[in-house]
């Protein structure tokens, strides 16, 4: 730590990317102790109001800085955001830490594993800060499925922030941490992003390992970064990204490095605009702040077409029959048996587990399940889940095909800027559509980033762009994210933050 | 059991038998996979169903799989996935069971069973895989999970892999379901895939049973029998169950669609439930795990590596050692049993039924007095042909051969050491019997003349009292030779 040159101050401190830190801990001009601490005061000054996390782990978090700067000190950095501190969904199982999945009935569990994520964290040298709010077994767009306490969006705190990985948008947006780990299954990630003015990148499917992220829909999941910069999601991405034998859906050839050639520009780049996605529904401040970005997209040297998508009218409704279909036999597991809480009938098994898994699961979880073993059962197979994934199969045949004359799809993140608490708790329908947009993206498995394009003019609240690439293309999508972040110059900017 | 003698009554039993596979590992995990021990000792996170876990195919059980399916002569899909059989039960982790439904490895495979019955040709339906569950103990009331005050849960056998086999319904009596059961046992342990222990689970075998009148052409209403934990239980059960089922046709009181339980004591079968409804298993396939498609190359290679098949070691040891039939059936119920035999009969050069007559006669009873198999005794397959040659030699007598089969059975010592040690060896000497053969005629004069008066038949008595002078050392032949030179007439 040198004292002449004035290190930042912790109010400055807590704004800057991981990427920044990552060179203040390089230099030594800040230890990743001191970072921490200012880390944790930040958190206790902003969390209240905003509800981030479920479980803080700051002595951890300090243990492992203080490793960091160790090995800093002795040249042998365990990668280069070694002591950078980051912060987890609480969907993610860590070794002898508290993971509820954001439900009670997996209150008082502390799992005997890391997750393959925090495993790969924990080896970049990452201090863990805690782990965040969620709705539900991720099942929500707001966090008020969070069986515990719902988030609140750091840019108007009488707004949700998005979900389900609400809790990471809002800590990481309020300053609370640099980067947070999400989960996107139908938008969990890029949803809250856009609705936080963060970044939220969601890898193809099978490029990050699944292994100890508390399953809500196999097919669809996946570990997802939510940070204030394209680069810092890039780096965060490609820590943990790679083949794990532990995943058998994981893909076996290994990562490539993100960062690189990601200021390459865009020109020539070719952007599709969905034909079929007219913007009906939208509010006309974020239809704007698309369109603003789709000129500047062209400003920078790319050229936009319209690719036609037929069958993403019938996203949301597939979506919705397989995410519950999965759901309803991956949630099985929570019966009050092994671990979790239980609510203990004075009769029999049946009974026990039926009352466990009545106190246990929210509003929305049982009604997933009851979506989904409706979905699966003999006589209705055919009709949902089957024609489901037929839909499935539709919506990557169309995104191959736009695929041959376009290299990036841009579209907006979500129809609206953050909603009120409340406002859609009763309108389930209303509350899935939130996701029109994210969907066809999980049930291709295609990557795709929200990033931010400014704020509405309707309500200031940030907007989000979304940028999907081919399967496996996440270098495109990154470097054309980045030349639009630079170019726009909101993220670092002070109009880029909340007043919290 | 009373039919009435105008009635022809058709039993139809399908059988559905599940084998544990001997791997090393779990089937989605790296747990051990072995019997017993300590519960809960043998778990992780996966075999755990822990939230989080994520199962991983162990390959060595889909080559097992299909070793097993075509060694029941099915063909293997050359697209197959598993699917999550969905259903509530503690001692099953995830409460879903990782199986298959559509494309099962193995299908539409057949085996041909003999016996004391003409030839039947048994369809396979499926063989397919998955996991097995963990193990109940339920504490208090009647034993079974409704009334006990509670319930322990071991995981250790939760994850073993486990291959499903189902029959089709063309076995026609408790006898044939038997022979059915017998020979699969003997090919999935020559294929050296499964322990095959009833009595600890690693074979189990469940039945669908029915009777109805012939001529019908539908079936009776299907009683499944569960808890026959032997190849007897087997037969017991099933001859129980068909004899009651006839009789409840005969009487007019129809047998009900329902699941009934082997009271092994009682050797009688009692309802366990009646099936009002048919579970839904919600079958979808299991989006942790990816589809695989067997390559004709990888089928062929585990074919190529496959071992002999019991139909093959019976026709060969009937042509290369003239056996009898029903000694060669007894001698390939277990690879081991054929292996020890063929190994003894190698040693010996005489006729090989010698050596299976002794395993068969001898042999297998000091075993099941012991409580021990062949293969576990300390009698050596060379040491069983060392001791035929030696009563071939005439050194020692059949009957005393028995006596050193039984010191070679305790101590493991080779046959002629036990022979001198007991004093056993057979008087063979000429010269030394003639005088004790003398003495005999001379104490016996009576018998002596009837013998020399051409009563053969009191020859015997002689030979008799000679034994007794050698105390039962002297070769009977040469004494019974001796004898009729001494008193030709």
């Amino acid at each position: 730590m040198t004292a002449g040159s004035g290190p930042p101050s912790g109010d400055g401190l807590v704004w800057r990317t991981a990427t920044e830190l990552a060179r203040l801990l390089a230099s030594g001009e800040l230890s990743s102790v001191e970072l921490t601490g200012a880390l944790i005061e930040r958190s206790d000054a902003v969390d209240p109001g905003i509800n981030a996390y479920l479980h803080r782990t700051d002595e951890l978090a300090l243990e492992a800085a203080g490793a960091a700067d160790a090995r800093r000190s002795r040249g042998e950095a365990a990668s280069p955001f070694d002591g950078v501190p980051v912060a987890y969904k609480d969907i993610f199982v860590t070794r002898g830490v508290p993971t509820t999945c954001g439900s009670k009935i997996l209150e008082g569990w502390v799992p005997p594993y890391d997750a393959t994520v925090v495993e790969r964290c924990h080896g970049a040298g990452l201090p863990m800060l805690g782990k965040t709010n969620l709705d539900q077994f991720a099942m929500g767009s707001s966090t008020e499925n969070s069986g515990f306490f719902p988030s609140r969006n750091p840019w108007d705190t009488g707004r949700v922030p998005g979900g389900s990985s609400g809790g990471s948008a809002a800590a990481v947006a309020a300053g609370a941490v640099p980067w947070a780990w999400g989960t996107d299954t139908g938008g969990s990630v890029r949803q809250p992003g856009g609705l936080c003015g963060l970044v939220g990148a969601k890898p193809t499917y099978g490029r990050i390992s699944r292994y100890g992220m508390i399953a809500f829909a196999s097919s669809l999941d996946q570990a997802s970064p939510l940070t204030r910069s394209v680069e810092d999601a890039a780096a965060l991405m490609a820590i943990a990204a790679g083949h794990d034998p532990c995943d058998s859906t994981s893909i076996p050839s290994p990562a490539e490095n993100y960062l690189d050639g990601i200021d390459g520009g865009i020109e020539g780049l070719r952007f599709g605009i969905i034909k079929e996605f007219t913007g009906e529904g939208s509010q006309p401040g974020v239809r704007a702040r698309v369109d603003d970005a789709y000129t500047r997209l062209e400003k920078l040297g790319g050229t936009l077409q319209e690719v036609s998508m037929p069958s993403f009218q019938h996203g949301i409704p597939a979506y919705y029959l397989i995410a519950p279909a999965e759901a309803s036999s991956n949630l099985a597991r929570f019966d009050g048996v092994r671990y979790g809480s239980r609510v203990a009938g004075d009769t029999n098994i049946v009974t026990m587990n039926s009352m466990t898994r009545d106190e246990g699961f929210g509003a929305e979880v049982k009604r997933r399940i009851m979506i989904g073993t409706y979905a699966l059962s003999a006589g209705f197979y055919d009709a949902y889940y089957g024609k489901a994934q037929r839909v499935r199969t539709l919506i990557i045949q169309d995104l191959r095909r736009a695929y041959e004359s376009v290299d990036l799809i841009v579209c907006p993140t979500s129809p609206t800027t953050a909603f009120k608490l409340g406002e859609r708790t009763d309108d389930p329908l209303a509350m899935y559509l939130s996701d029109v947009y994210t969907v066809p993206f999980n049930l291709s498995g295609n990557p795709a980033v929200s990033v931010p394009c400014g704020l509405s003019s309707d309500d200031g609240l940030p907007v989000g762009l979304q940028i999907v690439a081919k399967t496996l293309d996440e270098k495109t999508m990154f470097r054309a994210a980045y030349a639009f972040e630079k170019d726009l110059g909101f993220a670092g900017s002070p109009e880029g933050r909340p007043r919290l | 059991m009373s039919t009435a003698p105008s009635r022809v009554i058709e039993t139809t039993i399908g059988l559905e038998i599940h084998v544990e596979l001997a791997t090393s590992s779990k089937m989605f995990c790296g747990c051990e996979v072995a019997f017993a021990g300590e519960p809960n000792t043998r778990t992780c996170p996966v075999c755990l169903g822990l939230p989080g876990s994520l199962p991983v195919v162990n390959e060595r059980a889909l080559e097992h799989t299909i070793r097993i399916a075509r060694a029941l002569n099915c063909d293997v899909a050359s697209h197959s996935f598993f699917a999550r059989k969905n259903y509530f039960y503690p001692d099953m982790p995830k409460n879903y069971q990782i199986s298959q439904y559509e494309r099962p490895l193995g299908a539409g495979g057949v085996l041909e069973i003999t016996g004391d019955f003409p030839t039947r040709r048994v369809g396979i339906t499926r063989v397919h895989l998955e996991e097995d569950t963990g193990g109940s103990l339920h504490v208090g009331g009647s034993g079974r999970i409704a009334d006990s005050e509670y319930s322990l849960e071991d995981f250790n056998r939760a994850g073993t892999p486990l291959v499903e086999i189902v029959t089709e319904p063309d076995i026609k009596s408790a006898d044939e379901a038997r022979a059915f059961v017998t020979e699969l046992r003997a090919i999935v342990e020559a294929l050296g895939v499964s322990d095959v222990r009833m009595e600890e689970g690693s074979l189990r075998v469940d039945a669908n049973i029915s009777v109805r009148n012939a001529g019908e052409t539908e079936h009776g209403a299907k009683v499944e029998v569960k808890n026959m934990n032997s190849i007897r239980s087997v037969g017991r059960a099933l001859e129980y169950e068909e004899g009651r089922q006839r009789a409840a046709l005969v009487s007019g009181d129809m047998p009900v669609q329902e699941t009934r339980h082997f009271d092994e004591k009682a050797g009688t079968t009692s309802p366990m439930r009646t099936k009002e409804y048919a579970f839904d298993y919600r079958y979808f396939p299991d989006p942790d795990l990816v589809p695989f498609e067997p390559s004709d190359t990888w089928i062929a290679s585990i074919e190529r590596a496959m071992p002999e098949l019991p139909v093959h070691k019976r026709s060969r040891l009937a042509e290369q050692y003239g056996l009898r039939p029903a000694d060669i059936g007894i001698l390939t119920t277990s690879t081991a049993i054929a292996e020890w035999f063929e190994e003894a009969a190698s040693a010996y050069d005489g006729p090989a039924q010698k050596v299976a007559n002794w395993i068969i006669a001898d042999l297998f009873g000091l075993c099941n007095e012991a409580g021990i198999p062949l293969t576990e005794c300390k009698i050596a397959p060379r040491q069983l042909a060392g001791l035929v040659r030696l009563v071939d030699s005439g050194s020692i007598s059949g009957k005393q051969a028995k006596q050193v089969l039984g010191g070679m059975f305790a101590t493991g010592d080779d046959a002629a050491l036990i022979a001198e040690k007991e004093g056993l060896e057979q008087l063979s000497d000429a010269g030394e019997l003639s005088s004790v053969v003398d003495e005999v005629i001379a104490e016996n004069p009576d018998a002596a003349d009837k013998v020399r008066a051409g009563q053969m038949n009191t020859v015997g008595f002689l030979v008799g009292r000679v034994m007794r002078k050698t105390k039962g050392q002297a070769n009977p032949k040469l004494v019974t030779d001796l004898l009729t030179q001494k008193l030709a007439p």
